[in-house]
């Protein structure tokens, strides 16, 4: 047991066995104790009866993980009731509570990284049971906060809230997806990957361009591109094209210098190889030169899938016809819609996350031999 | 690069020495971008000037005529560079710093919620990096997270921040600063993971042999070797940052900033406002990324572990 | 089975003569090479041996045109090592194996048959037959960094040899290996010489292994690189390890270490 395990589960059994004398719900026209909520009583009984062994040792392991996450996660679906039949009403008791249901869930995931699964299958559950536990914890303390303190909506809506918004406006947000990510974004990194691409084999050809454009790319990827919005708004209208063509630009460089770089990663003796087989440029080009590239290509094209959507969205707070994500940001902003603007939020996160998934999926098919993958 | 065996014979023109570094050809490829961007400018230009001669009843201006007028216009499509450094000069030097109009003092407002934004991302991503490295249950549950929102479009809540800050009565270089915070503060932890883990386990395992305890360990061996992925990671936070401030400055109603300098200019199609803020934007970028590099170069140097 | 001298000099492979090449550096020129002669017979086997920087490795990049002479005569199969490379006349293997990563070992072998412009069934029948040759058959679909080094090493010479050349050369290709897998590949080299009856030129620092291999030793010094010794191997052409225990290997192998020490000046 590590010191912060061992300080994590005395405290949550304390605060537990000491909570009961607390209020847990404080209105002015009534105030409940523990013992008014069965449901948390339960809880709060089970919290003890699993960290009480496992601070003594006797409950270690998959099981002491197995216990730890079942009781926590009631603890949780307990107090999420709770406070949303008495929101805003939460007292010290509470909170109490809610420190003991989160430790648990710290401790189960303690846990459950010690456990060392056989399986391969097994290992990537674990890998990926982890961060899972992590994100609906986060989500389970921000409703909590949220609905418990009774913040008010325009400051930080409550999950719940952000997800009754998706559910009901599918039609705005699919709208805004298309204009946004459909064409400004998959056009903008077509183009912008594709002329970098290009652009980059041209320099490669003559050793003078490439010493004077490397360093010049290197410093434009520093630069706050995103600033020729407006006037790329000013050249290419409201619509969608303005976009793309901010999206070109911040794709362009990262394109090029990786794409130069990465050309020039073949070391000394397989350009010798290449020689001795008298192998000409088109040969050498392809059948070395760039499969050896590659890494470097994909690597580009991943920062290039971030970049393009915050290209996208930011250029359209500079004028957009009424749809898009960022048009829908910057003006539901504006009415205090804040439900609205994270639903659009999560929206892009969503997409995002999967266009960077896709291309990282396409990058170990295409680089499985690189010690990176292949490890 | 495919004659690396070959040694290069020293050339007697010094001019050609020069060309063969990187700081000829960069001029060089300078040159060429002003010399395009002037082309580009008369191009763009001339379909604006044409209705205007045709309105002014002129037909046929001579080229140099035509050439001179679109490199002149008060609002063009494209502005030339001399208009550029011309509107540059005007809000810099001929401007009190004081003044609305004065690029330095929006710089300077841009700057500082850049910095403090910066300094407080850097600082926490330090702080949880170590915390990543020493804790099995944050490095297992926080770090894929952290790795996997580095794909969300952060910026896109900016606004938001703002506003809702601006709600409760945070005004002025707070809430931009946190957006800077919150840019600078991803690549920082992520550099500063990667670097504290960057001593070899044979190092590790001398701090071990000596039973030093995990403060010793990072003090002495986990620390200075994470200084050259510590400078390369501020490099990339401070340039986020100042995209952070920028786009910060768009939705508080375009009062003072560089953003607000784009913003304004695009409402009334000031394109060379618009070109000149830009212009100043990126010798900012490069002058922070600079200077972190000068600094870079500095501590590493006195730490024995330039290259 | 001695080599026969009036043959070699009917059949010359490599000429060079009064071979020099030097190179221009900032603290002012480096004699790499100066006044080498040398021929090589077709058949022959012969090692440059020679401390760092004594210009053996640069002399076998001169064979093969990866550096250019600045002075002297050298042809290779009666042409210059360009129109020679040109022609395809060789193999190298380099100190590493240099295998793509992205491509199988048979896919790597069949490389310098795809870039020299050979058929896809030509191909096939090649790489079977060198997989063969270096002992490789049935790891056709297997990837290099599935395979151990001398594998990797023995992939690249089948690689060398794929197109057929003449001439094969070697620089230090089992430098990189450990002292068993080494001996294992120099007894290897030594049955694939026999059964090919190609012309070797092999690079090492390793006297028992040039001893072991060679029909002709070249022994080099540095400061300037020049040859200080041609000794020629008395050992039959066929030979087992064993023969490393026997008096007339030591004295080969004596006069080796002797050429060396002799020619290395102990200045510095």
């Amino acid at each position: 047991m590590s010191p912060v395990t061992r300080i994590l589960s005395t405290l949550a059994l304390v605060v537990a066995l000491m909570g009961s004398m607390l209020t847990v719900i404080e209105t002015p026209i009534m105030t409940l104790g523990l013992f008014a909520l069965p449901v948390l009583l339960v809880g709060v009984l089970l919290s003890i009866l699993v960290l009480a062994p496992y601070r003594t040792g006797l409950l270690s392991g998959a099981r002491a993980c197995a216990a730890l996450t079942g009781v926590s996660l009631l603890m949780a679906v307990a107090l999420l009731g709770t406070v949303s039949t008495y929101p805003g009403a939460a007292s010290h008791g509470f909170w109490a509570y809610v420190l003991v249901a989160w430790a648990m869930a710290w401790l189960s995931v303690e846990e459950l990284s010690g456990l060392m699964p056989q399986s391969p299958l097994g290992q990537r559950l674990v890998a990926l049971a982890i961060p899972l536990s992590f994100g609906v914890w986060l989500l389970i303390l921000w409703q909590l906060a949220v609905v418990g303190f009774g913040v008010p909506r325009v400051l930080l809506p409550a999950p719940s809230e952000i997800w009754l918004r998706l559910l009901s406006s599918p039609q705005i947000l699919w709208e805004d997806f298309r204009q946004t990510f459909l064409k400004a974004v998959l056009i903008g990194y077509a183009l912008g990957c594709g002329s970098g691409f290009l652009v980059a084999i041209l320099v490669d050809r003559v050793p003078f361009l490439r010493r004077g454009l490397l360093p010049i790319g290197n410093l434009v990827s520093a630069l706050p591109i995103i600033g020729v919005a407006p006037i790329m708004v000013m050249w290419f209208g409201f619509d969608w094209p303005s976009k793309a063509a901010v999206v070109v630009i911040m794709t362009f460089f990262p394109m090029l210098v990786n794409t130069v770089t990465g050309l020039a990663a073949a070391d000394r003796i397989q350009h010798d190889l290449m020689h001795t087989y008298a192998a000409n440029y088109r040969q050498t080009l392809l059948k070395m030169r760039l499969p050896m590239a590659m890494p470097f290509i994909f690597n580009a094209l991943k920062i290039n899938s971030t970049l393009a959507l915050i290209g996208a969205i930011v250029a359209e707070f500079f004028g957009t016809p009424i749809v898009g994500m960022g048009f829908r940001i910057s003006t539901e902003v504006g009415r205090m819609n804040v439900d609205m603007v994270w639903a659009s939020i999560a929206v892009a996160a969503l997409a995002g996350s999967l266009f960077y998934g896709l291309v990282t999926l396409i990058e170990r098919v295409v680089t499985f031999w690189h010690p990176s993958v292949r490890g | 690069m495919t004659e690396a065996g070959t040694f290069q014979t020293p050339s007697r023109s010094p001019f050609a020495g020069l060309m063969s570094g990187t700081a000829g050809p960069v001029i060089v490829v300078v040159a060429a971008i002003i010399a395009i961007w002037y082309l580009a400018a008369v191009l763009l230009n001339t379909p604006f000037q044409r209705d205007i001669y045709q309105r002014g009843g002129i037909e046929n201006p001579p080229l140099a005529q035509l050439v001179a007028d679109t490199l002149s216009q008060p609002r063009p499509v494209l502005p030339a560079p001399h208009q550029v450094a011309e509107e540059i000069w005007k809000t810099t030097a001929e401007k009190s710093i004081t003044s609305k109009r004065s690029l330095v003092y929006h710089s300077g407002v841009t700057l500082s919620s850049t910095l403090l934004g910066f300094i407080i991302g850097t600082g926490l991503g330090i702080a949880l990096a170590i915390g990543v490295v020493h804790s099995r249950v944050l490095d297992k549950s926080l770090m894929p997270w952290i790795i996997s929102s580095q794909t969300i479009p952060i910026l896109a809540i900016a606004p938001m921040i703002i506003v809702v800050l601006n709600a409760i009565g945070i005004t002025g270089l707070l809430p931009k600063a946190m957006i800077s915070t919150y840019l600078s503060f991803f690549p920082v932890t992520v550099g500063m993971v990667k670097g504290l883990r960057a001593p070899e386990a044979i190092q590790l395992d001398l701090m071990k042999t000596y039973s030093s305890s995990t403060a010793q360990t990072l003090w002495k061996l986990r620390l200075p070797s994470a200084m050259p992925y510590l400078f390369a990671s501020m490099k990339v936070g401070v340039a986020a940052s100042l995209v952070g401030a920028i786009v910060g400055e768009l939705p508080t109603g375009a009062v003072a900033g560089l953003g607000a300098r784009l913003l304004a200019g695009s409402y009334y199609g000031q394109t060379v406002q618009i070109w000149s803020a830009l212009i100043v934007a990126a010798v900012l970028a490069a002058g922070l990324v600079s200077l972190i590099g000068l600094t870079e170069r500095v501590v590493l140097q006195r730490m024995g572990m330039a290259r | 089975m001695q080599p026969q001298p009036a043959d070699s000099a009917a059949r010359s492979v490599i000429d060079i003569a009064k071979l020099s090449l030097t190179f221009e550096t900032g603290d002012g020129p480096v004699h790499a090479l100066s006044d080498i002669d040398l021929n090589i017979g077709a058949g022959e086997f012969v090692s440059f041996i020679g401390p760092s920087g004594c210009g053996k490795t640069t002399l076998l990049r001169v064979i093969a045109d990866l550096e250019a002479p600045t002075g002297g005569t050298i042809s290779v199969n009666g042409m210059s090592p360009h129109e020679a490379r040109l022609a395809r006349a060789y193999g190298y293997v380099f100190q590493a194996a240099a295998l793509y990563p992205w491509r199988t070992i048979a896919e790597n072998i069949a490389l310098p048959l795809e870039i020299m412009g050979h058929s896809r069934e030509d191909r096939e029948e090649r790489v079977r037959r060198n997989m063969e040759l270096v002992d490789l058959d049935g790891f056709e679909r297997k990837y290099p960094w599935q395979l151990s080094g001398g594998m990797q090493q023995r992939a690249s010479i089948a690689r060398a040899l794929s197109f057929d050349p003449d001439l094969l050369l070697m620089d230090e290709p089992f430098g990189a290996l450990d002292e068993i897998v080494r001996d294992h590949l120099n007894e290897q080299l030594l049955k694939l010489w026999a059964k090919t009856d190609k012309t070797v030129v092999f690079v090492t620092h390793s006297i028992p292994e040039a001893v072991f291999l060679s029909t002709k030793i070249v022994v080099l010094c540095p400061r300037p690189g020049r040859i200080y010794d041609i000794i020629d191997n008395p050992l039959p052409r066929d030979r087992g390890l064993d023969i490393r225990e026997t008096a007339e290997f030591l004295k080969v192998a004596h006069r080796v270490r002797e050429g060396l020490r002799a020619g290395h000046s102990y200045d510095d």
